[in-house]
């Protein structure tokens, strides 16, 4: 190959799979390994109980719920900041950074202190009926904070890539905003949507600093998978029922992982044709 | 006049705006200010609530202090081991082509996608006491988990990536030509790397390393799996903040919004650099999805 004339192929190919082989690749098949050879009766002790069925129902359920508003609000902001000019615009824009930058521990308790129910929103909730803190409303916060930036991010690049002569063909052609938004503007970004939300939906599964202050960690009620883990694995002793459920949330993981790549393959032919 | 002028964005127009733009504004300011500005000030209003004094005490308690160091140090350890790790996968991904490469691509971005928790589950299952080193590293009384190598090794996983992710993607559109030159002229692999690569991706190696040093501070379920929460050994920042605030009184949770607040200052800080470096060199970055 005549790229080979470059010199460094084989250390930097060393460095890289040393230490992806050391770091990443090893330490996963060390879970890979040990959920395979638990057996089936840990598998079903751990999948099989209650408590953990909420779990799984919570962190998964939750993790949808809370992509879908991601979505929702995060093609609000894109559109907002890639389309229009107002004060405070870059503020904006740099602080839909936060809920990476943040550490996952502080936006756990800034957050329960803002929704606890003495908090400064939770006081005004609390007259609503509506409590937020300590209940599986609090989860899908902590779930939409932490998956917005995937979106607007995601979206940003491409609103500001859209030809604008398509719109203004279908504007011209009659169609109304709504029509324009509808027929137009959401086909072209559905693909990216669809990236947004499962990246989203990836860092909502596997959270957990940011929620287990706003849960309260009740049983059966605001316990996520992530904390049942921590749990089994402080409980010292055998580690085969964490690595049960640690197995769970990594095939989750990589099938969204899976979703996202087949996804953006789908993007690019589609920018291609377009 | 239809409303959704698409050439706005050419051209600044100030307040000038339509009734339809001003209510999404309205309510794009609305979400930020109250799903993220919020929670950004509450820390700061909380860890100042119960006076200055309290903060001071906080912030000076020995454990308190120990922990900032322990997050400098595993910082100091895991921040250009990764930084080293992604100069070398960005030269493999963008000067050769071999066989797995689009595999390997996927590889790299792998831990971002890892529960945190899992990534410290599984330091345990190769690390801990009955795990597959665990006996032997036993034997020779080696400490990695519960000690501050299991910490290293967890911040080392989430904050894998970060590096790679900035500079593969710029250098592949920046193409490979000077190097090619260079080469031609009779440099050397290190010379062209020094002399021609690294200037041409310097700020973009900054950012990454900016978002990598964020994430391997402020980390906290993956490291809270493997660190046994020792105060005064192996808490490091985020870990302390949570061992104070579940002290549960309200001079603890002031406590540990004070601790907080250093963790939140350096957001502060993070997120401002990482603008100046867009706003000043964004032409010299990569401009691929962003997903840190």
């Amino acid at each position: 190959m005549r790229n080979r004339a470059m010199p460094g192929f084989g250390l930097s190919l060393g460095i890289t799979l040393a230490w992806l082989g050391g770091i990443v690749l090893l330490p996963l098949s060390a879970l890979a390994w040990k959920a395979g050879s638990v057996g089936a009766s840990t598998w079903w002790a751990q999948i099989g109980s209650r408590r953990v069925l909420y779990a799984l129902q919570l962190s998964f359920g939750g993790a949808l719920v809370a992509a879908a508003i991601d979505v929702l609000l995060g093609l609000l902001l894109a559109w907002v900041l890639v389309r229009y000019r107002f004060p405070l615009r870059r503020v904006c824009d740099a602080l839909v950074d936060l809920p990476f930058a943040l550490p996952t521990a502080v936006a756990g308790i800034a957050l329960t202190a803002l929704y606890a129910p003495n908090g400064w929103i939770g006081r005004l909730l609390q007259p609503l009926g509506v409590q937020v803190a300590y209940t599986r409303l609090g989860v899908l916060l902590a779930m939409v904070f932490v998956g917005l930036p995937f979106v607007v991010r995601t979206l940003q690049p491409v609103l500001e890539s859209l030809e604008h002569e398509v719109e203004e063909a279908a504007r011209t052609l009659g169609a109304s905003r709504w029509q324009n938004f509808r027929r137009v503007l959401l086909p072209m970004l559905m693909p990216t949507l669809l990236t947004g939300f499962a990246l989203a939906l990836a860092r909502a599964v596997g959270e957990y600093g940011s929620v287990i202050y706003i849960s309260g960690n009740l049983p059966m009620r605001t316990e996520i998978v992530p904390l049942l883990i921590v749990q089994k694995i402080d409980a010292g002793g055998d580690t085969g029922p964490a690595a049960v459920l640690g197995a769970v949330m990594l095939a989750a993981s990589l099938l969204v992982l899976l979703t996202v790549s087949l996804l953006q393959r789908w993007n690019r032919r589609w920018m291609e044709v377009g | 006049m239809a409303t959704l002028d698409s050439h706005a964005t050419y051209r600044p127009r100030g307040l000038g705006v339509s009734v339809g733009q001003g209510v999404l504004i309205a309510l794009a300011l609305l979400c930020v200010a109250g799903l993220l500005l919020l929670p950004l000030l509450v820390v700061f209003a909380e860890a100042f609530g119960k006076g200055w004094a309290v903060f001071v005490a906080a912030i000076a308690d020995p454990d308190a202090r120990t922990a900032v160091w322990l997050t400098l140090t595993v910082a100091a350890i895991a921040v250009p081991a990764n930084m080293v790790f992604g100069l070398a996968a960005a030269w493999l991904m963008t000067h050769y082509d071999f066989r797995g490469k689009q595999l390997l691509g996927a590889l790299i971005d792998l831990p971002f996608s890892v529960s945190p928790v899992v990534a410290g589950l599984v330091c345990v299952l190769v690390y801990g006491v009955n795990g597959w080193f665990g006996g032997w590293l036993d034997a020779h009384g080696v400490r990695v988990i519960f000690a501050v190598p299991g910490l290293v090794l967890a911040t080392v996983f989430v904050a894998f990536p970060f590096v790679a992710r900035e500079l593969i993607p710029l250098m592949q559109t920046l193409g490979n030509e000077e190097e090619h030159a260079a080469r031609t002229l009779g440099a050397s692999g290190w010379q062209i790397f020094f002399r021609v690569t690294l200037p041409k991706v310097r700020w973009a190696l900054l950012y990454g390393v900016l978002l990598s040093n964020a994430r391997s501070m402020g980390e906290f379920g993956a490291v809270s799996v493997v660190s046994g929460h020792l105060p005064g050994l192996t808490n490091t920042l985020p870990l302390q903040v949570d061992q104070v605030y579940n002290g549960g009184s309200a001079s603890a949770i002031a406590a540990a919004f004070a601790l907080a607040s250093l963790l939140a200052l350096l957001t502060l800080l993070t997120l401002l650099i990482k603008r100046l470096v867009e706003w000043r060199h964004g032409g010299e970055l990569a401009h691929p999805v962003r997903r840190h």
